[in-house]
């Protein structure tokens, strides 16, 4: 181990993050399982996605522990894609309203 | 050093030509990344240009979902499972789900280990992942061939709604399945340097001749863990939504 830094941590912060993966897991199934319709069911997946998501980055991935410059660099980029987002939902109502006049309404 | 010494030092420097001038030049920048090991920066950049291509596929399934007038297939009817007479829905992709989540936290375990030196219990726990990696694999064989024989989805058309459910569908499983069978491959080599002792030994490695320790560990559960945050994703924009 000559020039490696090791990420090394307790035991018990891995098993917590492990177990809370589990209930948002179960969590963002119930979802399904219990039919929750419209925004309530849209605004439960996203935040139990967001949460799955930051923990796994933040704590197996040790982003909490490495360097803000290291973090930077990995994290800043994706948030371009929120742009990409609005243009793809631009693109896509825009589209599906020429398709609705031009061949006939939605069923 | 000062800044103003560091540059004066590379401006002395005898500048070479031609290609290895190219490699000189870019090498002799500062390194920006301090105490993070070049190959854990490199996976990071790795993955955050995987990030993209995975964020255009879903952005693009989302605009395609948008832009259709012939209803999309319910995927909670679609991924359903019939287990002795009940109707249960999304229960493979569920069981999927959490098999992924199982096998990155053996990773994260395997890479704590790995740094104790602990070779045993990190060869068993790396071994434990790309076997939940390998069933994982498994059941979207399953889940896929169902798909394809029972349903009849095609990547032009299927029968229960907008035709490009199976395009979207195959394209973006299909990429993040072969993450995973790739991750598999790599999480049994590593095994195996891990129980042949290579890391402890910090023996070169085969392809780059650098002495090998526990940090390419560390760098193999990275991108594990990705793949498992990209299902995260597929799993609450396609499955869920």
């Amino acid at each position: 181990m000559s020039s490696t830094e090791g990420q090394q941590h307790p035991l018990g912060i891995y098993f917590q993050i492990w177990i809370l993966l589990f209930v948002l897991s179960g969590a963002s199934y119930a979802v399904d399982y219990f039919a929750f319709q419209g925004y309530l069911r849209w605004f439960l997946i996203i935040v139990f996605m967001m949460l799955k998501a930051g923990l796994i980055v933040s704590v197996f991935m040790h982003m909490i522990w490495e360097r803000q410059a290291l973090v930077y660099a990995i994290i800043v980029p994706p948030l371009l894609l929120l742009v990409f987002v609005g243009i793809g939902t631009l693109e896509g109502d825009y589209t599906y309203l020429t398709r609705d006049i031009f061949f006939g309404g939605a069923e | 050093m000062t800044q103003s010494a560091q540059a004066a030092m590379v401006e002395t420097a005898p500048l070479l030509d031609g290609t290895p001038g190219v490699i000189a030049d870019w090498s002799s920048d500062q390194r920006a990344f301090k105490k993070t090991p070049w190959g854990k920066a490199m996976m990071w950049i790795f993955l955050l240009s995987d990030t993209f291509i995975f964020s255009c596929f879903l952005i693009s399934y989302g605009t395609i979902r948008m832009s259709t007038t012939i209803p999309w297939p319910n995927p909670s009817e679609v991924f359903a499972l019939t287990i002795a007479g009940n109707h249960v829905p999304l229960l493979l992709i569920a069981i999927m789900t959490f098999v992924l989540i199982t096998s990155s936290g053996t990773m994260a375990l395997a890479v704590n280990f790995g740094y104790r030196k602990n070779k045993m219990v990190t060869f068993w726990l790396l071994l434990a992942t790309a076997l939940l990696g390998a069933l994982f694999v498994g059941m979207q064989a399953f889940e896929w061939t169902k798909l394809i024989v029972e349903e009849g989805v095609r990547p032009w058309g299927n029968p229960m709604g907008a035709p490009q459910f199976g395009a979207i569908f195959f394209m973006v499983t299909g990429f993040h399945g072969t993450h995973v069978s790739i991750g598999v491959l790599f999480l049994a080599i590593m095994a195996v340097k891990v129980i042949r002792g290579k890391m402890d030994r910090e023996e070169p490695g085969f392809m780059t001749g650098r002495k090998q320790d526990y940090g390419m560990v560390e760098v193999m559960g990275l991108y594990w863990h990705f793949v498992d945050l990209v299902w995260v994703f597929i799993f609450a924009v396609f499955y869920l939504w």
